[in-house]
């Protein structure tokens, strides 16, 4: 019996805590480095369509986004309700687009600037005139890579 | 004494079980305001700009599958009314032509898809039918890359062996300038 009582009193029973706060941290790392802020405030109603045969966008730097859509209820008033361009955080005509992308170029090193891809992101109700509007512009600024985003279909 | 008791402070240590609590605080701070974007989508290479049109009619009919998208979203094949989901198929069958019809294409690399649209077409109607397109490549490649190298069609796969499979199966989707019917205004 009284090696039973000699045992318990030789264990510590605490857990060291001190270690905790380094692993939250280490997720915490984790999570501020794979999520991207989003650095533009969307201004316009944006649905994707969906579609199967899709593929992923590799360098987040290497894009530059481009969306059409309607503008949201806010901006109503002031743009109407008929789709709109929106390059950056700011509503843009089709003419902005060769500047847009020339801003985008200069922050990508040279080697790389061939890979740029354009993301047009446009809302599934739009009609296709502003998109073939756009798509020329492209065109016309030798910016041929161009990903239309959309969302995995579930089957 | 007194040097006894300034030896215990220095043994006292911080707390350190609430930095749990401030750093879980940050944690949920960034998962609530972060949100993971999808950045998927069909990619798709332009032609490069020029002033003078390209003239079909310098092509062979029977090389040329036609898609039509109107204002109404409605699809003409080849000058006949058909439907989004027996695209694929067709495409396919007008690629490989393994029935060597007088009317499909004379062999893959003559194949010539041409997409119409109106200005008034939906995107997500347009984007499906290119959607259904791409599918129809994509699975001729994938049954390419099966049959030769008795692999699946991927990233993974050496690049020779891609531009093989793409030598032999070209993907030739040319987009006529729209007709301006339906526009929104």
């Amino acid at each position: 019996m009284s090696k039973f009582q000699k045992k318990r009193g030789a264990s510590s029973p605490e857990v060291s805590t001190a270690s905790l706060p380094d692993i939250i941290f280490m997720l915490l790392f984790f999570f501020m480095v794979v999520t991207v802020l989003r650095d533009s405030e969307l201004k316009l109603n944006v649905l994707t369509p969906s579609a199967t045969q899709l593929t992923k966008l590799q360098e987040k730097s290497l894009v530059n986004y481009l969306y059409i859509g309607k503008p949201k209820e806010k901006y109503q008033e002031t743009y109407g309700t008929s789709p709109r361009l929106q390059l950056g955080d700011k509503f843009a005509t089709v003419a902005d687009i060769p500047l847009f992308l020339e801003k985008h170029k200069i922050k990508v090193p040279e080697n790389k600037r061939n890979k740029i891809t354009s993301s047009l992101r446009v809302d599934g109700k739009v009609t296709m005139g502003i998109v073939q509007d756009v798509k020329i512009a492209l065109r016309k600024a030798n910016q041929l890579k161009v990903n239309y985003s959309a969302k995995p279909k579930a089957e | 004494m007194a040097r006894k008791s300034s030896r215990d402070r220095m043994k006292n240590e911080i707390n350190a079980g609430s930095m749990a609590d401030i750093a879980f605080l940050l944690l949920i701070f960034f998962l609530v305001t972060t949100q993971i974007v999808e950045d998927k989508g069909i990619t798709v290479k332009l032609p490069p700009w020029s002033e003078e049109e390209v003239d079909p009619t310098q092509l062979k009919t029977r090389n040329v599958f036609s898609v039509l998208v109107n204002a109404d979203n409605q699809l003409l094949v080849r000058k006949e009314p058909a439907e989004l989901n027996d695209l694929r198929e067709r495409a396919k069958e007008f690629i490989m032509n393994p029935k060597r019809r007088e009317d499909l294409s004379e062999k893959p690399t003559k194949a010539i898809i041409s997409l119409k649209n109106d200005r008034g077409t939906n995107y997500e109607t347009y984007l499906q039918v290119y959607n259904e397109l791409k599918g129809a490549y994509d699975e001729l490649w994938e049954e390419e890359a099966q049959r030769k190298y008795n692999r699946p069609y991927s990233d993974a796969m050496p690049r020779h062996m891609k531009k093989e499979i793409k030598g032999r199966i070209p993907m030739v989707l040319s987009e006529a300038e729209p007709t301006t019917f339906g526009e929104e205004q």
